[in-house]
């Protein structure tokens, strides 16, 4: 389905040219600037939302198809289109990137001009790569996100900014050279590089093998998943609040989309041949992590590590599907799965957003991060102190948040795998409450710990506007998920139904089908 | 009806929104209005539908309110079953509710001197206080008209969550903000069994519906599930097992069930709440609607009866030794849900309801008038420094030995005629575990006894002997705190009398509750149930009536008699028997092992697993390792670029050499 009007180009291309406008504007004018930033942010999400009400749920096409030669001598397009799986990924870009707009409103000072622009540009990128189809326009996009990252973090990040940045840029790129490789090799089998394209072709076990793993170092390194992790809490530290709210609730996230456009379709039987491993790496990264975040001292770090074991969740339910495939005695299980890792990313989208917006909070009031430097805070900030609570109930999964959907869902499927694998996943109810709570005990409640937490101010009417509307979010996505479940369903089912046949020419199935 | 049981539902909840978060702006007498009008609503509604289905035949009610969510073939909704347990229960829940509501005008009035003086948190408590008591309401409303696990679930959980916010309360003390804590995380315990329980559900029954699962629950009442290797294990057992941890939590079984003596550093209306209406009877009430499952495992209801007698006696034990007021009533709560517990694994789910309701009566009883006492001590919760007071206030002394007659379970008071069901029925019971459970808990009936009437004497009775200015202003609470106790005395004297024939031996539950034929012993004591006088009259010649008696008259000679001639008798029992002591005070190790052991323990691997798995292995060596290797061999490289041209002339022609030797070669 193809539409008239170019919404997708629109929904990428708007916020860049605004973050253009916004550079040239320069900071003589910060208010101007901030402003022309703001309403470009809105207007892109306005624009997605378009693409959310024009969006026909019911089919797993891709839709809004854009398709224009773009270097004609390689057979490349610019060639766009979104189906169920991308859509809330974009929706998410476009809403959070307004807050983090809003968040910044005051607190940057230094070239704000350039920092609002920064997120602008990048907000376009990403959603260039949730939407892109051509592999050479994909890798593009997915390689220039990590400039305007970079340049946040190294310009407005913190002290150890420099060790922060490269690591995050070689870890980063370091995974995404091996995708690069991968991508030509099948565009040289597929003779294109439309990404359907690769999704029918037939490849041995060798080849999906060896494809599936660069893949996997590329889309591992950006989850992250265990063990390529350790560059996300050094890079959360470092980042300044805007830069880790677009990191933890946007850039994660397309690691996460990346095994469902690329490894779990491509590489089907590799998928299924190697899921052990990624169920393994998930499983450790809900446990190990879930030990290590609890023993954290620094806020930013304790959220960073929270956010690798939720993200564990994510790749736990995308991969338990070929588990279920292989038990004989379970009928289904698999959509559950992929959907629960869906809303898990989206979910975790907000909550995380919201958390490191919370540190934003109480970082720019007393320039730390130190749960040591905390205690009491409910007495002098009583508002924010409730809304902390709020998304330190919501990370812990707490029914009637968002974080609770997401990994109900999994836990729900992974029983279906193993017994024991649901065991393992479910100590997040135990592990979550526990590190997160017991941040909160120490920063939240507890009587005043010092002369500066005395003097502390409660959240002003900006900071109450972003953090509540981020919790209405995370509110109405725990109470009614419906919603964003139905909008993905055609085109999760339609995956499922792929992933479950195998692309090996006369082998048996790796999986007998019961859909 | 759908109107009315959304009504009762959502009253609380836009009374505890409207308080909660307009407190400021509405003022205290507006939040207190505005929530006790919602309760008042929600019980006057749930008295009705009580009524409906006691005289009117009320059709029973189960139907989705919305659908959550639909996916992979499962329907995920919010909805009501509404039939005669759910009935009783909301009765239970919304009247305790409001009793505590009204009682919380006088007990929370002060409570602005709780709170450091230029406390942010404590400007607008008394909304906020209000609002949480509404909300708990809510939750456990929705927990027990859910119609589905998912619902389930959710009033579980957020059951949980208001008692987090309720016990840290008063969150500037250290006390109460770790107690808040522990609460929450021993209940994450349970709740990760019963989440896996629900897990396994889902994966079996492929729905989430209450009746779709019954009516599947006996096809799968042979099957197994795989586990390790060769090793299988019943689908039911682990299923109700499961489910069953989560009930550990909430209702407080050994060894869960350290959360709820720290639980008390909330005030006292909640403990109150807490311990009688909602949160501890959830896990009660859970296996009783799971009757048609947990029926179809033998394994789990052993398991389940021998947790719950475990906790009906050795906790019982421990409040002998309490010296604090509201932990001696705790200590009495716990071991009151153990003989919930022990009936519901005897199959008599009946009696454990029945239970459940006489003891949310007495105990909101006991704690209210508790805190009654500790109003009028100036907030000293010592009962070694009690005496004498029913001298001062007469009201709070006559409804505090209602609620303790009726906790030993005196005939004729409401709580004998529960207990005394739940002894006979576990006699009765023949499922493994059961002579365990059936002298434990004859036994604990005279540990009741004593530490219930250790208390009254020492609290009513004897010599004053708190300070003088304490003596000088005790009086009477308030009618708004009396009037509660008056409204809960007298259902505790006599709901077991008017109760016990339909909940027993009549058909009240007969199309709710699920007892197989060979578990039946409730009907088994129903053939010998020839009235209510019978009941009684046969209850004196048996071992426990005896027995409470002799822990009652043991109580009154030493801590009446004796003590007011040999004041430090305890002090010299306590050093007679002193290892005994210890192991009781020290609740015999729980917090201590899971103070070290568990929590230190997590730490402990958390700091291993950072500082050795993440910093040293992974960064140290394979990122920054790798980072190094890289610069040594630049730095290698690097020395090939010495800038000087003669280097590069020889680089160059040397290389020319072997290019031409190359090809001459080839």
């Amino acid at each position: 389905m193809s539409s008239a009007f170019p919404l997708l180009t629109l929904t990428i291309w708007l916020p860049i040219i605004g973050g253009v406008a916004v550079l040239a504007s320069g900071d003589k004018a910060p208010a101007v600037s901030k402003w022309v930033a703001l309403v470009f942010a809105v207007l892109t999400f306005v624009v997605s939302l378009g693409l959310w009400g024009g969006f026909d749920a019911a089919s797993a096409e891709m839709q809004f198809v854009e398709r224009a030669p773009w270097i004609p001598h390689f057979d490349v397009y610019y060639h766009l289109g979104i189906d169920g799986i991308s859509l809330p990924l974009i929706v998410l870009t476009t809403f959070i990137t307004i807050f983090v707009i809003i968040a910044g409103w005051e607190v940057i000072t230094y070239k704000p001009s350039h920092y609002m622009a920064a997120f602008l540009i990048m907000e376009g990128i990403m959603v260039g790569v949730f939407s892109a189809l051509d592999a050479i326009l994909f890798y593009v996009f997915w390689e220039a996100m990590l400039i305007p990252m970079f340049l946040i973090i190294g310009v407005w990040g913190g002290p150890n900014r420099v060790y922060a940045t490269i690591k995050f840029f070689l870890y980063t790129f370091f995974g995404s050279v091996f995708m690069l490789v991968a991508l030509i090799y099948m565009s040289f089998q597929a003779d294109s590089f439309g990404i359907l394209d690769f999704h029918s072709l037939q490849l041995g076990l060798t080849e999906q093998v060896l494809i599936f793993i660069a893949f996997l170092l590329a889309f591992a390194v950006k989850v992250p998943m265990w063990p390529v992790h350790t560059w996300l809490p050094d890079a959360h530290v470092e980042a300044p609040t805007g830069g880790s709210v677009i990191l933890a609730a946007i850039m994660l996230k397309i690691g996460g989309y990346g095994f469902l456009r690329f490894s779990l379709p491509i590489t089907p039987d590799a998928s299924s041949t190697l899921d052990w491993l990624i169920i393994a790496m998930s499983l450790i990264a809900v446990v190990y992590i879930g030990f290590v975040a609890l023993v954290q001292q620094d806020m930013k770090k304790l959220i960073a590590y929270s956010s690798i074991a939720h993200m564990g969740f994510v790749t736990l339910g995308f991969f338990i599907a070929f588990m279920i495939f292989a038990r004989s005695d379970v009928e289904s299980g698999a959509v559950l799965g992929i959907q629960g890792g869906m809303v898990q990313m989206v979910s975790h989208g907000f909550i995380s957003g919201a958390l490191f917006l919370c540190v934003g909070v109480l970082y720019d009031r007393l320039h730390s991060r130190q749960i040591a430097d905390y205690g009491g805070v409910i007495n002098t900030m009583p508002v924010f102190g409730a809304l902390l609570v709020f998304f330190a109930m919501a990370n812990a999964g707490l029914p009637g948040t968002s974080g609770f959907v997401g990994e109900f869902m999994v836990i729900l499927a992974s029983f279906r795998a193993d017994f024991w694998f649901a065991v393992l996943a479910a100590t997040t109810l135990i592990l979550g409450a526990a590190y997160t709570l017991w941040m909160v005990k120490r920063v939240v409640f507890g009587p005043v710990a010092s002369e500066k937490v005395a003097g502390l101010k409660d959240a002003n009417g900006r900071e109450l506007f972003v953090l509540g509307s981020l919790a209405l979010a995370v509110l109405i996505l725990g109470i009614w998920p419906a919603p964003l479940v139905e909008v993905m369903e055609a085109s999760i089912q339609h995956l499922v139904e792929h992933i479950a046949v195998s692309k090996l020419p006369g082998a048996a199935l790796p999986v007998a089908v019961h859909l | 009806m759908e109107n009315v049981y959304l009504t009762i539902v959502l009253a609380p909840l836009l009374g505890s929104i409207i308080a909660g978060f307009f407190g400021g702006s509405i003022g205290r007498a507006g939040a207190r209005w505005v929530t006790i009008i919602g309760v008042g609503i929600s019980t006057l509604l749930s008295l009705y539908v009580l009524k409906l289905f006691i005289f009117d035949d009320q059709p029973v009610f189960n139907q989705a309110i919305y659908t959550w969510m639909v996916t992979d073939g499962i329907s995920f909704e919010i909805g009501f079953l509404v039939d005669k347990l759910t009935a009783l229960m909301i009765a239970v829940v919304t009247f305790v509710s409001l009793m505590v509501h009204i009682y919380t005008i006088g007990y929370m009035a002060d409570d602005e001197h709780n709170w450091p003086k230029d406390s942010l948190a404590g400007r607008n408590s008394y909304q906020r206080f209000f609002s949480y008591i509404s909300l708990f309401t809510f939750s456990m409303l929705m927990l027990v008209m859910s119609n589905n696990f998912l619902q389930l679930f959710f009033g579980w959980e957020a059951v949980g969550l208001v008692s987090y916010l309720l016990i840290g309360f008063w969150s500037t003390r250290e006390s109460a903000i770790f107690a808040n804590l522990k609460a929450f995380l021993v209940n994450r315990v349970g709740d990760f069994g019963f989440i896996l329980g629900i897990a396994a559900i889902g994966m079996y029954f492929s729905s989430m519906d209450y009746a779709e699962v019954f009516a599947k629950a006996p096809e799968l009442a042979d099957a197994r599930m795989p586990v390790w290797g060769d090793t299988t294990w019943s689908v039911m057992t682990v299923i109700c097992v499961l489910l069953f941890i989560g009930a550990m939590g909430k209702s407080a079984q050994v060894p869960l069930h350290v959360w709820l003596p720290d639980s008390m550093e909330g005030p006292t209306p909640i403990s109150a709440l807490i311990h009688a209406a909602t949160m501890v009877t959830a896990g009660i009430f859970m296996v009783a609607r799971m009757s048609p499952l947990y029926e179809l495992s033998e394994a789990a209801l052993t398991f389940v009866m021998v947790i719950g007698a475990t906790t009906a006696f050795f906790m019982g034990l421990v409040g002998l030794v309490q010296n604090d007021i509201k932990r001696v009533v705790a200590y009495s709560t716990l071991s009151q849900l153990g003989y919930m517990i022990t009936a519901l694994g005897a199959s008599a789910y009946a009696a454990g309801i029945f239970h459940l309701m006489t003891h949310a009566f007495f105990k909101a009883l006991l704690f209210l008038a508790a805190g009654s006492v500790i109003i009028a001590m100036h907030h000293n919760q010592d009962i070694r420094h009690m005496g004498g007071l029913r001298r001062y206030m007469p009201i709070t002394w006559i409804t505090a030995l209602v609620g303790s007659l009726a906790l030993i379970g005196f005939p004729g008071f409401s709580g004998f005629f529960s207990k005394d069901a739940i002894i006979e029925a576990v006699a009765l019971s023949r499922v493994s575990g059961a002579g365990y459970a059936t002298l434990l808990l004859t036994l604990g009936v005279f540990i009741t006894a004593l530490y219930s009437f250790r208390m009254y004497f020492l609290v009513f009775h004897g010599r004053g002997r708190m300070d003088e200015h304490t003596r000088h202003h005790l009086h009477e609470s308030p009618p708004v705190v009396w009037v509660p106790l008056v409204l809960l005395a007298i259902p505790s004297v006599i709901i077991g009398w008017i109760a016990i024939e339909p909940l027993l031996f009549g058909d009240w539950f007969k199309d709710v509750i699920y007892v197989a034929p060979e578990h039946a012993v409730l009907a088994q004591l129903g053939e010998h149930y020839h009235g209510q006088w019978g009941f009684i009259l046969h209850g004196l010649v048996a071992w426990p009536f005896w027995l409470a008696m002799a822990g009652l008259g043991l109580a009154a000679y030493v801590y009446w008699y004796l003590h007011a001639r040999r004041p430090q008798l305890e002090d010299e029992l306590r050093e007679r028997f002193a290892w005994a002591y210890r192991v009781l005070d020290r609740k015999y190790g729980f917090d201590d092992f899971n103070q070290t052991v568990l929590a230190g323990g997590s730490r402990g691997l958390g700091e291993t697993l950072w500082s050795a798995g993440d910093r040293k292995l992974i960064d140290g060596w394979i990122v920054n390792g790798s980072a190094r290797a890289v610069g040594w061999f630049a730095q290698r490289a690097r020395h090939l670029q010495t800038g000087y041209l003669y280097h590069y002339a020889i680089a160059m022609i040397l290389g020319l050499v072997v290019l031409l030797a190359l090809f001459v070669a080839l």
